[in-house]
């Protein structure tokens, strides 16, 4: 039975741009930062409140992983928003919002009342979009 | 609908989180928390009260919090425990180290000396940290018997 989900990908382009924007910007906490050989780091971090969900921070770049061709998709991919990899939670969204928005954070849609609750998406520093979701009372 | 339009006081939640951004960014600083209640047009009793309402933490309590959350990135980063304490805006060792074993159950240096080992175990042996499968797929681990894959997409 499979019970839980512990390590999550997001595609990035670039690790430091992302340690600032995950870390500094989020206010998600480093799990693991450890550096791989020339040019390879393994980052993963996770939401202050969910230490036992690592979300790995990939950088996009040729090796072993991707070839150059399949990199350079992927860059274009990821930088043109193509992909959107999850919903995150918070207690009280306009104010989530208006704190993200004031530390330059991208919204691409502004707190809106859906039919399950509220939601807003944005866009990390790399173009990956999240949707960010109120907790229902 | 926009939810801003149902919350016609957007400007007050805007005004808190101004403040808290304010602690962020000067909880290094000599703050003092009736100048932020000044400068967000509140008076000390209501600005407390919604931030409290807001963040779940009085504006005294909140920059505590990120003091010891800055010096516990410090400590893990080396700093001594005495430099850490006045670096995230403490005047006195002894009562930074008393909030410090409040909040974490730990002294500064036990926590410093736990983080430090934690590093240096993944510095050591990284792989012990990452699930082999990642590790495999960006040719981190020799796969026995076997040459390393050639990228596979």
């Amino acid at each position: 039975m499979i019970t839980k989900m512990n390590h999550v990908s997001v595609f990035v382009l670039d690790q430091d741009s992302a340690y600032e924007f995950y870390v500094n910007k989020l206010g998600f906490k480093v799990h693991t930062d450890a550096a791989m050989g020339p040019g390879m780091r393994w980052l993963t971090v996770h939401p202050p409140e969910q230490p036992d969900l690592e979300i790995a921070l990939m950088a996009i770049n040729a090796g072993m992983m991707f070839n150059e061709e399949s990199a350079r998709q992927m860059r274009g991919l990821v930088s043109k928003g193509t992909f959107g990899f999850g919903v995150f939670e918070c207690d009280n969204l306009l104010v989530t919002y208006e704190e993200l928005k004031a530390k330059g954070v991208e919204f691409t849609k502004e707190p809106t009342k859906e039919f399950y609750g509220f939601e807003a998406l944005f866009k990390d520093d790399s173009g990956n979009w999240f949707s960010l979701g109120q907790k229902a009372d | 609908m926009p939810a801003k339009d149902q919350y016609p006081k957007v400007y007050l939640y805007r005004r808190i989180v101004y403040a808290k951004i304010f602690i962020d960014n000067h909880f290094a600083e000599k703050i003092d928390l009736d100048n932020i209640a000044d400068e967000a047009f509140f008076s000390k009793f209501h600005f407390i009260r919604l931030f409290n309402h807001i963040y779940k933490k009085t504006p005294h309590q909140y920059l505590s919090f990120t003091r010891i959350e800055k010096a516990k990135q410090l400590l893990a980063s080396g700093m001594p425990a005495a430099q850490a304490c006045y670096a995230v805006g403490f005047e006195s060792v002894s009562s930074f180290s008393g909030l410090f074993k409040r909040m974490t159950g730990q002294t500064p240096s036990a926590y410093r000396l736990q983080q430090r080992q934690k590093l240096a175990a993944v510095t050591k042996a990284p792989l012990n940290f990452i699930p082999n499968c990642f590790a495999e797929k960006n040719g981190w681990v020799d796969v026995i018997g076997s040459k390393k894959p050639e990228a596979s997409v």
